[in-house]
């Protein structure tokens, strides 16, 4: 079955792409917080991508990457009208959505577009939900606009200023977390770092932190244990115990480094790739 | 017992030796280790079978092939009524010829065994199933008649493993529609994500595939059983039965110190990226492993003697297997453990891991063992080991954990229905092999534990006859 790309968009040029696929029987089931495994084509690695959105009735769901190595890149040159060879999914744990008075969805860069999916559902559960997002600059926001058609608030950092709070979303959200008593749920998705700062946070707050890991993943089924993380204490495996997880319990600097495992082979396959194109 | 069998005579001819590439050869290529019997070693081989009328070899295999009746077939020349024979009762017969243990099944049991070595059944098994494939397409593969049935009936088989192969080619064989739905991009289980390439090549099994595809069997990959489709849904969409077929994946930590460091590995991720992802040929599949140096594989099973070679195949210069108990108690084939040996891997015996010891970026940079000793034997009959407290590193960058796996919970927690054993294993009954949801049946490594291929193939044989008892009636039953 082939999982055509019906649009494609450069969200932002030569670096983050947005692309809707058919892919009917995952559309269907897909929740917050699922992702897909995907394989561009039969010499293509299996990775990990976040369902940012869903379409039943139309049968496509949204994927947003940030072209960081080999395989998002190839990702990348595909067009609308052709095929991605392999799509699996809807995997990992749906997002636990509990009735809250109000919760806070912080996402930092691509992360942003994972993060929408997430807030949505809070939203359709009846949550108010506050957006807090962040990037380098003002051309780097992803899904202003959509957040802003559900959420009554969506407060923006950039580094340079160049729109909303100049510095870090963690400064938006300890400013918010000391003025609004009904924040029940803070949950963040984005670069580690970012996480693990929002964990830190939130902290002192006691209110609970939702991450989502994006560890190395092979299977996505749980059969490999590539995705193990340490959470309490306590191996557990993103693909199927996660991956969101409790930030107060994730042990950040083991996944920073496991994320680094492969860096050389990496390194080399991107060089290759832009040598041939 | 009968007359002939009682006094075996020495045999006259000695067990006809497997070519192989030789050992400093193919330690450092992918290519299959061995490589099969020529006619006139196969024909050899066959002469020595004694034609028993109580056949013991038939009763130590799992699926009751019909031993003494290929082989007599093979003796007359009729390569293509011995595969007859074995398609009977076993639909993957080029894999079983491969990776079944046999010297503790059918050859362990063959009466030439007690005084001698045992006929080569296995090896005969595989001559006549690759001739077979080699001279014949597809069609004549599946040429067989497929029977109408008065009404459609269709099976959902979840999984693509040896079990869920055996159900599809059973029942397709009798005009049953079976569509097989399997989570990875590829078919086959274990036999393509785990067995490597030099054991079974990947093209053997496609074969197989294949032929079942020709058969009428429909193949659905990337559709994960629980996720994308909930067993409920396969029986409310009308199909009369589901087999879950899904294996026993999650692999097993040990839980000691430094497990999560930069170049452990389970068996299952080292081998699934070599294998599935083909890592062995990066950069040109993009799949990445690392290619250690000083490796160490904790097990010492078949999938421990796989992920030991697949490092030699991928530049190691040193590569231990290290095992609590003596080689004596390693539950590796003996063909594998030889192979492993040969080709340079090391055993470090009755030693256990008590810590994996990272550098200052969390890699692995050695790992401590403690001496072990055998005590009394255990409820498996094995003895087993206790510490000594005499401790000692070992420098490794890689280290492979095979020390066996537990349920998948993917399918088990979208299924409640389902009736687990107290190891959280599927239960079911053992004459149909049906589960506690009326029409839902389920067998090999999901419902035994893991297990072995043939025995996975067991389970789908009686899963598929009693299905097939039920849906067609009980005539049609084989
Ligand atoms: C559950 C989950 C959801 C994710 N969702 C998104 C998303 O919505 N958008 C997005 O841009 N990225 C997402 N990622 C990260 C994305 O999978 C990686 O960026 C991608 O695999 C990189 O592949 P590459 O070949 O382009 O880069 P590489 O050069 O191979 O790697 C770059 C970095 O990406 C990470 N990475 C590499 N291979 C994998 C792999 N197989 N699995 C996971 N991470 C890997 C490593 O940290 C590596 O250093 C997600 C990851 C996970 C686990
Ligand atoms: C490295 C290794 C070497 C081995 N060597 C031997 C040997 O030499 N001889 C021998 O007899 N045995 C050997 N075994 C054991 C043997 O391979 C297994 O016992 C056998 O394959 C089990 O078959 P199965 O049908 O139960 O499932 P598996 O072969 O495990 O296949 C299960 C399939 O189901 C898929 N799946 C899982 N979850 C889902 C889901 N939710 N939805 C859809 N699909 C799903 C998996 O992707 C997989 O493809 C070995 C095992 C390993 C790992
Ligand atoms: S293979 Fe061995 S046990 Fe089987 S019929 Fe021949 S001699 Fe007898
Ligand atoms: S990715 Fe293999 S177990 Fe999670």
């Amino acid at each position: 079955m082939p999982y055509r790309i019906v649009k494609r968009k450069d969200l932002i040029p030569g670096q983050t792409v947005l692309m809707v696929v058919d892919a009917p029987m995952i559309a269907e089931k897909a929740r917050p917080g699922n992702f897909v495994i995907l394989r561009v084509n039969d010499h293509g690695e299996r990775i990990p991508l976040t369902i940012a959105d869903r379409d039943p009735a139309a049968g496509t769901i949204t994927i947003v990457f940030l072209v960081v190595g080999k395989s998002t890149a190839l990702l990348a040159t595909l067009q609308e009208g052709e095929d991605i060879l392999d799509v699996c999914g809807p995997l990992g744990r749906p997002t636990h959505i509990e009735k809250r008075k109000a919760v806070i969805c912080v996402g930092g860069g691509t992360g942003i577009a994972a993060m929408h999916h997430i807030a949505k559902g809070h939203h359709e559960a009846g949550n108010r939900v506050v957006a807090v997002i962040g990037a380098r600059n003002k051309d780097l926001l992803l899904f202003c606009d959509e957040l802003g058609s559900f959420c009554p608030e969506v407060l923006v950092a950039t580094d340079d200023g160049s729109r909303g709070h100049k510095g870090f979303v963690t400064e938006v959200l300890r400013k918010r977390l000391e003025e609004d008593k009904d924040i029940e749920e803070v949950v963040a998705i984005g670069p580690v770092p970012m996480m693990e700062a929002v964990a830190k946070v939130t902290k002192p707050f006691g209110v609970k932190t939702t991450v989502s890991l994006n560890s190395i993943m092979v299977d996505g089924i749980g059969m490999c244990g590539a995705c193990r993380c340490t959470v309490d204490g306590h191996v557990r495996f993103a693909c199927v115990d996660g991956p969101e997880f409790d930030g107060h319990a994730v042990d950040f600097q083991e996944l920073r480094m496991r994320l680094g495992q492969f860096r050389c082979e990496e390194k080399q396959s991107f060089d290759q790739f832009k040598a041939r194109s | 017992m009968n007359e002939k069998t009682k006094t075996p005579k020495k045999p006259k001819t000695p067990r006809t030796p497997m070519p192989e590439q030789p050992p400093f050869v193919r330690a450092r290529n992918f290519l299959e280790v061995t490589l099969g019997y020529a006619a006139e070693q196969a024909a050899l081989e066959a002469s020595r079978c004694l034609q028993c009328k109580t056949p013991l070899c038939r009763k130590g295999c799992p699926v009751e092939i019909d031993i003494p009746g290929f082989i007599a077939r093979l003796r007359a020349g009729d390569r293509d009524g011995a595969y007859a024979v074995l398609r009977q009762t076993n639909s993957l017969p080029a894999v079983c010829g491969r990776v079944c243990p046999q010297e503790v099944q059918c050859e362990g049991s063959c009466i030439l065994g007690k005084k001698g070595e045992p006929v080569a059944i296995g090896r005969l098994e595989r001559y006549v199933a690759d001739s077979f494939a080699a001279e014949n397409g597809c069609m004549q593969l599946t040429g067989q008649a497929t029977c109408s049935l008065p009404r459609e009936i269709r099976v959902a088989c979840i999984g693509s493993g040896p079990s869920s192969l055996t159900v599809a080619g059973y029942l397709s064989a009798l005009g049953v529609k079976v569509t097989v739905f399997e989570a990875l991009h590829e078919l086959g289980g274990v036999l393509i994500y785990g067995i490597p390439e030099f054991r079974l090549p990947k093209d053997v099994v496609r074969r197989e595939v294949d032929a079942m595809r020709a058969l009428g069997v429909e193949f659905k990959t990337n559709w994960v059983g629980g996720r994308t489709i909930l067993v409920r849904e396969l029986l409310d969409q009308g199909f009369d039965a589901v087999f879950i077929g899904v294996g026993a994946g999650l692999p097993r930590f040990m839980d000691i110190p430094g497990e999560s460091l930069i170049g452990v590995y389970s068996a299952n991720e080292y081998l699934t990226r070599v294998n599935l992802g083909r890592a062995y040929a990066f950069p040109e599949y993009d799949t990445p492993v690392t290619r250690g140096r000083h490796v160490a594989v904790f097990g010492g099973g078949n999938v421990a003697m796989d992920a030991a070679r697949t490092a030699l195949r991928l530049g190691a210069e040193s590569v231990h297997i290290v095992y609590r108990r003596t080689k004596g108690e390693m539950p590796a084939r003996r063909e594998e453990l030889e192979h492993a040996l040969e080709e340079g891997v090391k055993l470090e015996i009755l030693a256990n891991p008590l810590r994996y010891n990272g550098d200052e970026n969390r890699r692995l940079v050695s790992v401590t063992l403690e001496r072990q000793k055998l005590g009394e034997p255990d409820a498996s009959g094995r003895r087993s080991p206790a510490p000594t407290g005499e401790t000692f590193d070992l420098p490794i960058d890689t280290a492979i954990i095979a020390i066996g796996t537990r349920p998948n919970p993917i399918l088990l927690e979208s299924t409640p229905e389902l009736k687990l054993s107290k190891r959280g294993y599927i239960e079911v009954d053992p004459e149909t092999g049906e589960t506690s949801i009326p029409g839902v049946y389920a067998g090999g490594d999901i419902v035994t534990g893991a297990a072995t291929v043939i025995s996975a193939m067991g389970a789908g044989r009686r899963a598929a006859r009693s299905i097939a008892g039920k849906f067609i009636g009980e005539d049609a039953v084989r």
